[in-house]
């Protein structure tokens, strides 16, 4: 993914885990093991996202958060914390957090939010025409043509559809999608998404020659254009 | 039942202190009845005294000596018995007239009375030495006249009256200290029979519980109430040991098909198709397991009742249609007719997330359980009422109540996946709103209906 991750966490053992998964995955991380030198390495240094643990000695995570948001610093940041409830989550997204992941957590979960939230900065601020391939979604019209064909979506499945297109190229857990397209918090005892996504499937690459919807094992879903690469 | 214990108990303590307290006024009022009738017997002889020596002088000064000799022999006369004494002696103490032998060998009092020892004689009786009071008067020319009283009856009448008071007293001590003592009994035996179950309990039988005697008074309500309590707490107890044994059974199974799969993972060596399969479903496993702690942690939650803290106004439409929409498609793929209908304008206060997720709990199981070809519903109705039914193999009604516990699951669906914990954080989260949960009948099939009555949000 080529980003630079900053960790705050305290437990050394699960920074050092954290930290070698991440590098494997093609990113440069450094860590830090309290919220002082969390917080003064983010303020001085570019990082593309920061992961912070909420629970950290002489600085809790929320109020670093704050701090970092208080002196303008823009910096996408993901909560870690053993706190599950919703009210954790609305606090942990108010004080300035950008994702909220409850442990124990999958790897492949939090890989695929740490893309999603290192790409958002780069990415074109306001467009009303998504595309990717042949495909493409009118934000304003509500639209969505394959090759010029026009395919007929029902309202969920176009969020569906909006939210794997906004981030074309990556991974979008189950969780993800539940969360943003559905704003369900929980966990179904069912894959129900994989349901959805199926139906999606027969509308989009139905009849294509190339898929364009992606199963990732093990994560979840990516939707991509079809490059000569792949 | 040591005396001591007794003596230390609040209820003898507190007779004491009656006992203390009635004793004082007893004490009083009685002294007070026999001060004031001694004092008015004493005055009356007194009086009756003085009155008689005005008359003798007056009689000395108006018609002389002679007369009061004459006076005085004839009221000695009448005394023989010397109830009432008469003396009239000359200047040298010579005995003139009377019912005195001679002037009596005594001092006057400083209130100038005379108490002496006089032998009477009453009724042909023998001798007996009596006291008397008496005053004594000097005459003009030195003659000196004693007129008294024999006050012997009336000491008599006095110390009779002392010791009624006094064996009063000590009757009512005696009688106040027995009825405390056995009073005191009673209850302590009460409180021993608590004290002696309660150590029973506390040694280790929740088994035991404390004798009701039947007469309704308060130490069988404090029995009742204490008994009711140890049920209570005996039902949480064994709920407990229940659910850890259910964790520990549940999951040593996934943790031992953990440990073979990674064994043989070594076996195989690094690499490999093989070896990575094995570590998919290894990691699968772990990835149920932590789903049941989840499971397990949410229900805690909604049962210790904190998150009641998120309660919020929550459109039913809206989230009966969001779950419709999300389980609706999954339903249908199934080959089953999926019907949701969901009455609009119904709110209530409640945790959005915890009981949105209990309603997909309900739409899961009844999507799971149910074979192709049958039909699934949700519905939310005025009450308002939220109901998910199935035409599945529903729940035979002696199982309704066990299968709302912890882990507990029908001997069929053992099988079938989930932990047995969907239904458990369904009942905890109905509890938590303080709805009505209801398994029923659909014929066939289950009906779950969550009565949400006492929960509607007023109409804002």
């Amino acid at each position: 993914m080529d980003m630079r991750i900053l960790v705050i966490e305290d437990d050394v053992g699960a920074a050092e885990y954290l930290a070698k998964g991440l590098r494997e995955s093609g990113n440069s991380v450094e860590v830090a093991t309290n919220g002082r030198d969390g917080l003064l390495r983010a303020a001085a240094e570019p990082f593309d996202v920061l992961i912070v643990d909420r629970m950290l000695p002489r600085l809790d995570g929320l109020s670093l958060v704050q701090h970092l948001r208080a002196t303008g610093h823009t910096t996408p940041v993901l909560f870690l914390s053993a706190l599950g409830e919703v009210d954790d989550r609305v606090k942990g997204l108010r004080s300035g957090g950008d994702d909220y992941l409850v442990k124990p957590y999958a790897f492949s979960e939090l890989l695929a939010r740490i893309e999603s939230l290192g790409r958002r900065q780069s990415r074109a601020p306001v467009t009303t025409t998504l595309k990717v391939g042949d495909l493409e979604l009118d934000l304003l019209t509500r639209k969505v043509t394959r090759g010029g064909q026009v395919i007929d979506l029902q309202p969920r499945e176009f969020q569906l559809l909006e939210a794997l297109m906004r981030h074309s190229g990556q991974v979008m857990t189950r969780t993800m999608l539940l969360e943003k397209v559905w704003d369900y918090h929980f966990d179904p005892q069912t894959n129900v998404i994989d349901v959805h996504i199926s139906r999606l499937r027969q509308k989009i690459d139905k009849g294509f020659e190339r898929q364009l919807i992606h199963t990732v094992r093990g994560a979840g879903y990516s939707l991509r254009a079809p490059g000569p690469a792949s | 039942m040591h005396l001591v214990r007794l003596l230390e108990t609040s209820t003898f303590r507190l007779a004491l202190i009656y006992l203390a307290l009635f004793g004082v006024f007893g004490l009083a009022l009685l002294g007070y009845l026999y001060f004031a009738m001694a004092g008015v017997m004493e005055r009356q002889t007194a009086q009756t005294i003085q009155a008689e020596i005005e008359g003798l002088s007056e009689q000395y000064r108006s018609e002389g000596l002679a007369r009061l000799r004459r006076v005085i022999a004839r009221r000695s006369a009448a005394h023989p018995e010397r109830a009432s004494i008469y003396l009239l002696a000359d200047p040298l103490g010579h005995p003139m007239a009377g019912n005195l032998d001679r002037w009596p060998n005594a001092e006057p009092g400083t209130d100038g009375w005379l108490q002496f020892q006089v032998e009477v004689r009453p009724d042909d009786a023998r001798a007996e030495q009596r006291r008397a009071l008496a005053a004594s008067f000097l005459l003009s020319g030195g003659f000196r006249l004693l007129v008294g009283r024999e006050i012997e009856e009336r000491i008599e009448i006095q110390s009779l009256l002392r010791q009624a008071i006094g064996w009063g007293l000590a009757l009512t001590l005696l009688l106040g200290l027995a009825g405390g003592y056995v009073a005191s009994r009673g209850m302590l035996s009460r409180v021993e029979a608590i004290n002696r179950t309660t150590r029973r309990i506390m040694a280790g039988d929740l088994s035991q519980r404390i004798a009701v005697r039947g007469t309704r008074d308060e130490f069988d309500q404090l029995a009742e109430n204490l008994n009711a309590m140890l049920s209570q707490i005996e039902r949480l107890l064994e709920g407990m040991r229940q659910v850890t044994d259910n964790i520990a059974h549940d999951l040593r199974t996934p943790l031992s098909r953990l440990r073979a799969r990674l064994e043989l993972a070594l076996l195989h060596g690094s690499g490999g198709e093989g070896t990575r399969a094995l570590l998919e479903e290894t990691l699968a496993d772990a990835e149920a397991m932590i789903q049941t702690f989840n499971a397990l942690l949410d229900i805690a939650r909604a049962e210790a009742g904190s998150d009641r803290a998120a309660f919020e106004e929550v459109d039913l439409e809206t989230l009966c249609a969001g779950l419709a929409d999300l389980y609706g498609p999954l339903a249908e793929d199934k080959g089953l007719a999926f019907a949701s209908g969901c009455t609009p304008g119904l709110r209530v206060r409640a945790n959005r997330h915890l009981l949105t997720q209990a309603i997909a709990n309900l739409l899961d199981n009844a999507i799971k359980y149910t074979p192709p070809g049958g039909r699934v519903s949700l519905m939310v109705s005025p009450g308002p009422v939220i109901s998910v039914a199935d035409t599945g193999p529903g729940i035979p009604e002696a199982y309704r109540e066990r299968v709302l516990e912890r882990f507990v699951r029908l001997e069929a669906d053992r099988s079938a996946p989930g932990n047995g914990l969907g239904l458990s954080l369904v009942h905890a989260v109905a509890k938590l709103h303080g709805a009505r949960l209801e398994l029923g009948d659909n014929r066939p099939g289950l009906r779950v209906h969550l009565d949400l009555a006492g929960v509607a949000a007023p109409a804002a």
